[in-house]
């Protein structure tokens, strides 16, 4: 509470909220003018206020940022700020989706399924496949793959 | 890393609560209000007033509230002391301008309320403590009344109000505390006027000069009867010279007086005779009285020394008798002591102890006890002028073979405790051991350069005359140095110090050298006052050397050549246009006769709406030969009207800016061509009637207008203007693009433009069978007479805030993308991505414009809370912030400077080209760990299956 600050047009007036969180500013002169709120941790639309030069007294207040219309000149923060990034917490799954760890999870992949497919293959297709290696030299990829 | 200060003291009032934590109160020339610890000098809360707020006095009421008297009398505020929560406000207004006075008498009561009594604007207030009501006033609406005193005997229930009218007549209105009732109303007429202040002897006498300032008058209104003396200060002092000033104080019995020599301590005797105390050449500062018994007044007196100062704390009815000396050894980079205040308390065997506030010429404030500086603050740092950086010494490499060896063991054993410490092995031993190593080798605050170009001096100019250095790693003072050159003299009154510049920066061939900078003085207010240049070593903060100049400095430009050594060559501009060269070597002006046509420069007379643009012309033609002095010519002049146009703001580009590429890829495969100039400024106008406050105007009566334009030719390559739009403007320019900020009275919301500005004629050359075959037009010569071919993009949005600064992050080879700084108005620092003020932005992008980065159109700009780079802190009263180039490309660092100091590192595309901090070095070991056990494995399970094969 008491490092909250109210400005009025950029900073001209400045004070400070009561403890009961009223603020006030005097003597000023008819016409439109900007209430800015500034408080660590929160955000404050700017509020455009009309003081009435015809009828005095009479005070007209919106928002600027959604351009709501206020009926009591009672400010709100819009909302709470977080100023820190939350740092990510460890876990086994952001230590997998790292690049170090999908290497790791690729070699062996490689290493200990690649055999295995081999094994599952049917004899006779890979007997054909190493023909057809033999026959054309040099092994090919697409060669390997169905249709 | 962010550091707090308060700026220097005006004002300091001691709390006199027995329970607690000792505190004093202060105000400041900065206009802060603070609590500061008595013991240690920390700061227990503080508030920084408005600009307008100005803070005329302070007191404490009740022992709980610290009162506030500011805005010229007419605000009057209450805090808390433990918390510095505002109690409550109160406005007081007043017939006329006139001196102000904040009373807080203590046995002044209605009920069980403390009155405060206020005189301000013509107008006398009681105001209750503890709510803030007017409980009455009175107004002294007499024409020509001038009040000098406000006076409330303790103990008693009258008020006087002393002052002079017709400035001969002396009148005292004695008032009843009661309820404002006038009680009584005399006056005296003095034939021979008075001159400046009255000194307050008494509670019922006074002191004052005549118009000549050389015979003293001592009114004393006993029961409201006015009797005076007159006594001629020759007949006190017998050489005393020209007219005497009275010193402003508050003791009891004694006033002083000073001459342009001498000071003199006079007291007064009964029936308004007067006697020397004492007379002394010294620098002298004098407190207020502190009452310290129901009849003893005490007061403390310094007085300067060669290396040390002396402070006395004598008793004011009783001159010899000292209750305390004692001799303080002061640095003299301080300076001279310009405040005094004293504070008593009870030692434990019930005599009494004085401490003492002193604040210096250098603004800071030190607390003085038992003959020792119990604390110090540096406060002026909260009032920087100028910021320059310098890069810190190498590292020599000639290190004994013993110290290697030392080392090496050194090194092992700490990289082996660091190892255990990321293990998370380590004892609570062994932490305490790694945490004392860091701190002491710690890398951050290491004196010498690093690899990555973290570690620089901040070199900072206060408005003190004080240069200091300050260590980027961890913020300390590596240096201070009172610049001599900014020390008041016979022929510098008023020194002001205005801007630094970097003077020569060695590297390849002159690496002996250490760097200096250039700092420009002027002695006085007014423009056409003679200038002091001096030279400033920035590893030792020694002052090389210093130069009165004969001739005022107007305009200092620093020239893109240096000499042999790496001095850079500066244009200084005086008030007669007449140009001067330095450094003023045969050199430099053989360099400078080199490039003799091409320098050019523009001038901005903001109070006639001109801007000049000029070129040397020939040497001075004055009586004098001077071959260092070059008169100049007008080359061209931008008129703005006076009366719809007046100039808010011009910026250019950064001298130092690097950029890396001249053209732009766009979606479509295309490339445009940036307009790339040194010489492009970018001037906002606004009309007249709007240059006043938000709201002052309506939005039909006011315009701005941007421009852009060519310093060399003075020609307008572009020119905007928003309607009902007024100021304040800020405005950065970088590469090809200007970002500026400004409110519009339509929507009546802030707003920030881009201009970004492109280069025509070269877009021929894309093809690249142009090229080969000599058909692109690079070569062809392009005059200044030619109009450049130039198209601009530009775009507006809505920002929320107001803005008290801006900057734009600069790298060392301008590869990284751009951010742009925003100090806002609740001090705070938001990075914003430059994407989100790229005027190619549409509301639904294509395909290839989004691979390209282009976000889609909003009408406001984005707030994202993660982007503050301040986070949770508050740079109060934010002035301005500097960006400098690491040597690392992905890292800018940014200092931010008001009050407080705030200083970070920023990587505006994320550390792409370094780990980050928090880049976990046990993951890496273990990866690696695991990759090779898994090699062995597998080798061994390979070999198994092999020999299994084989057995087959």
């Amino acid at each position: 509470m008491s490092n909250v600050k109210v400005l009025l047009n950029g900073g001209q007036n400045i004070t400070f909220l009561r403890p009961d969180g009223y603020f006030s500013f005097h003597n000023i002169p008819a016409g439109t003018h900007l209430i800015e709120v500034s408080a660590i941790g929160y955000f404050f639309s700017p509020v455009r206020v009309d003081v009435s030069a015809r009828n005095p007294g009479k005070v007209q207040a919106a928002l600027t940022e959604n351009r709501k219309g206020l009926s009591e000149l009672v400010l709100e923060p819009l909302r709470e700020e977080q100023y820190y990034e939350i740092r990510e917490p460890f876990s086994i799954m952001s230590l997998l989706k790292s690049p170090m760890g999908l290497m790791v999870g690729f070699m062996l992949a490689v290493a200990f399924l690649m055999p295995k497919l081999v094994e599952n293959m049917d004899p006779e297709e890979m007997r054909r496949a190493q023909e057809e290696m033999r026959s054309q030299g040099v092994p090919s990829l697409s060669s390997l793959l169905p249709g | 890393r962010h550091q707090q200060y308060i700026g220097k003291v005006k004002q300091a009032v001691f709390s006199s609560q027995r329970a607690g934590r000792k505190r004093v109160v202060v105000s400041t020339e900065e206009n802060v209000i603070a609590s500061l610890d008595l013991r240690h000098g920390e700061i227990f809360w503080r508030h920084l007033l408005g600009a307008d707020d100005v803070i005329d006095g302070i007191d404490i009421g009740l022992g709980k509230y610290v009162i506030t008297l500011s805005s010229g009398g007419s605000i009057l505020r209450s805090w808390n002391l433990p918390d510095g929560q505002m109690v409550w406000e109160s406005s007081l207004q007043g017939p006329k301008h006139s001196k102000l006075f904040l009373l807080v008498p203590t046995n002044l009561k209605f009920d069980k309320d403390n009155v405060l009594v206020v005189f301000s604007n013509g107008r006398l207030h009681a105001i209750s403590c503890i709510d803030g009501e007017v409980l009455w006033k009175k107004d002294f609406e007499a024409e020509s009344f001038e009040v000098q005193q406000v006076i409330q005997p303790p103990g008693s229930d009258l008020i006087y109000v002393v002052g002079f009218a017709a400035s001969y007549q002396f009148e005292m209105y004695q008032i009843n505390a009661k309820n404002g009732e006038l009680l009584k109303h005399e006056s005296a007429s003095f034939s021979s006027g008075f001159s400046g202040e009255v000194s307050l002897v008494s509670t019922e006498t006074v002191v004052a000069l005549d118009s000549t300032g050389s015979i003293l008058l001592t009114i004393s209104f006993q029961d409201g009867k006015i009797s005076s003396q007159q006594t001629p200060i020759s007949n006190l002092v017998e050489d005393s010279l020209g007219p005497a000033v009275i010193i402003p104080s508050s003791v009891s019995g004694i006033f002083a007086i000073k001459t342009d020599a001498v000071a003199v301590f006079i007291r007064v005797m009964g029936e308004g005779k007067l006697e020397v105390v004492e007379k002394t050449t010294h620098e002298i500062a004098v407190s207020d009285a502190l009452s310290i018994s129901e009849d003893q007044q005490a007061f403390a007196l310094i007085q300067h020394a060669s290396s040390e100062i002396h402070l006395t704390v004598k008793l004011a009815h009783d001159w010899d008798g000292n209750l305390l000396k004692e001799s303080v050894k002061m640095d003299w980079q301080r300076g001279l002591v310009h405040k005094v205040f004293i504070n008593n308390y009870i030692r434990t065997d019930r005599s009494y102890g004085f401490r003492v506030l002193i604040v210096m010429e250098d603004h800071s404030l030190l607390l003085l006890q038992q003959g020792e500086i119990v604390w110090s603050r540096e406060d002026g740092l909260a009032s920087i002028i100028d910021v320059t950086t310098s890069e810190l010494p190498v590292e020599r490499n000639g290190v004994s073979v013993a110290k290697v060896e030392h080392n090496l063991f050194e090194w092992l054993k700490g990289h082996m405790l660091k190892l255990k410490g990321t293990l998370m092995l380590a004892s609570p031993e062994d932490m305490a051991a790694i945490q004392s190593m860091r701190l002491k080798s710690s890398e951050k605050s290491k004196m010498t350069r690093d690899h990555n170009g973290f570690r620089k001096l901040l070199i900072v100019l206060t408005r003190a005359g004080k240069l200091f250095a300050l260590h980027t790693g961890d913020g300390r003072i590596v240096w201070s140095h009172l610049l001599w050159s900014l020390h008041k003299s016979e022929a510098c009154q008023s020194p002001i110090g205005l801007n630094l510049y970097q003077w020569q920066v060695p590297h390849h061939h002159a690496m002996d050298e250490n760097p200096s900078v250039l700092v420009v003085t002027r002695c006085g207010p007014s423009s056409d006052t003679p200038g002091v240049l001096s030279f400033v070593d920035t590893y030792t903060g020694k002052e090389l050397s210093s130069l009165s100049l004969d001739h005022a400095v107007v305009q200092v430009i620093p020239l893109p050549y240096t000499d042999s050594t790496e001095q850079r060559l500066h244009l200084l501009i005086n008030a007669d246009k007449h140009a001067h060269l330095y450094p003023k070597t045969s050199e430099a002006l053989s360099i400078f006769k080199r490039e003799f046509l091409n320098i050019y420069w523009y001038s901005v007379e903001d109070q006639n709406g001109i801007i000049k643009g000029h070129a040397l012309k020939c040497k001075c033609t004055g009586e004098v030969a001077d071959e260092f002095c070059f008169d100049t010519r007008d080359l061209w002049s931008v008129v703005f009207p006076s009366e719809s146009e007046k100039i808010v703001a011009t910026v250019t580009r950064k001298l130092n800016e690097v950029v890396h590429t001249q053209a732009k890829v766009v979606a479509d495969q295309d490339v445009m061509y940036k307009y790339i100039s040194r010489n492009l400024l970018f001037v906002a106008t606004v009309a007249p009637k709007g240059s006043g406050e938000i709201g002052s105007v309506t939005p039909e009566e006011s315009w701005l207008v941007a421009y852009l334009i060519d310093t060399v030719t003075g020609r307008i390559l572009h020119r905007v203007t928003h309607h009902g739009s007024q100021g304040p403007v800020h405005a950065v320019f970088s590469e090809n693009w200007v970002v500026y900020h400004y409110f519009n009275l339509r929507a009546h919301r802030y707003e920030m433009s881009v201009i970004e500005i492109y280069d025509q004629s070269r877009a021929d050359n894309k093809d690249v069978w142009k090229l080969v075959l000599g058909k692109h037009n690079l070569t062809s010569p392009t005059s200044l007479f030619s109009r450049p071919e130039v198209i601009t993009k530009s775009q507006s949005y809505f920002f929320t805030h107001s803005l008290k600064a801006i900057a734009v992050t600069s790298t060392a080879k301008g590869i990284t993308s751009k951010q742009l700084l925003l100090g806002t108005i609740g001090d705070q620092v938001l990075a914003l991505d430059k994407r989100f003020l790229d005027p190619r932005r549409t509301v639904n992008p294509t395909q290839a414009e989004k691979e390209e980065g282009i976000i889609p159109l909003t009408d406001s700009l984005p707030i994202i809370p993660q982007s503050y780079v301040t986070h949770a802190l508050r740079v109060e009263g934010l002035r301005g912030i500097i960006t400098v180039p690491a040597k690392l490309e992905s890292t800018t660092l940014v200092f931010a400077h008001g009050v407080d100091l705030f200083f970070t590192q920023l990587a505006p595309s994320r550390t792409y080209d370094s780990l980050t901090e928090d880049f976990s070095y046990a993951l890496l070991l273990i990866t690696i760990v695991a990759l090779v056990a898994a090699i062995f494995v597998t080798w061994r399970l390979s070999e198994r299956k092999e020999l299994q094969e084989k057995w087959r």
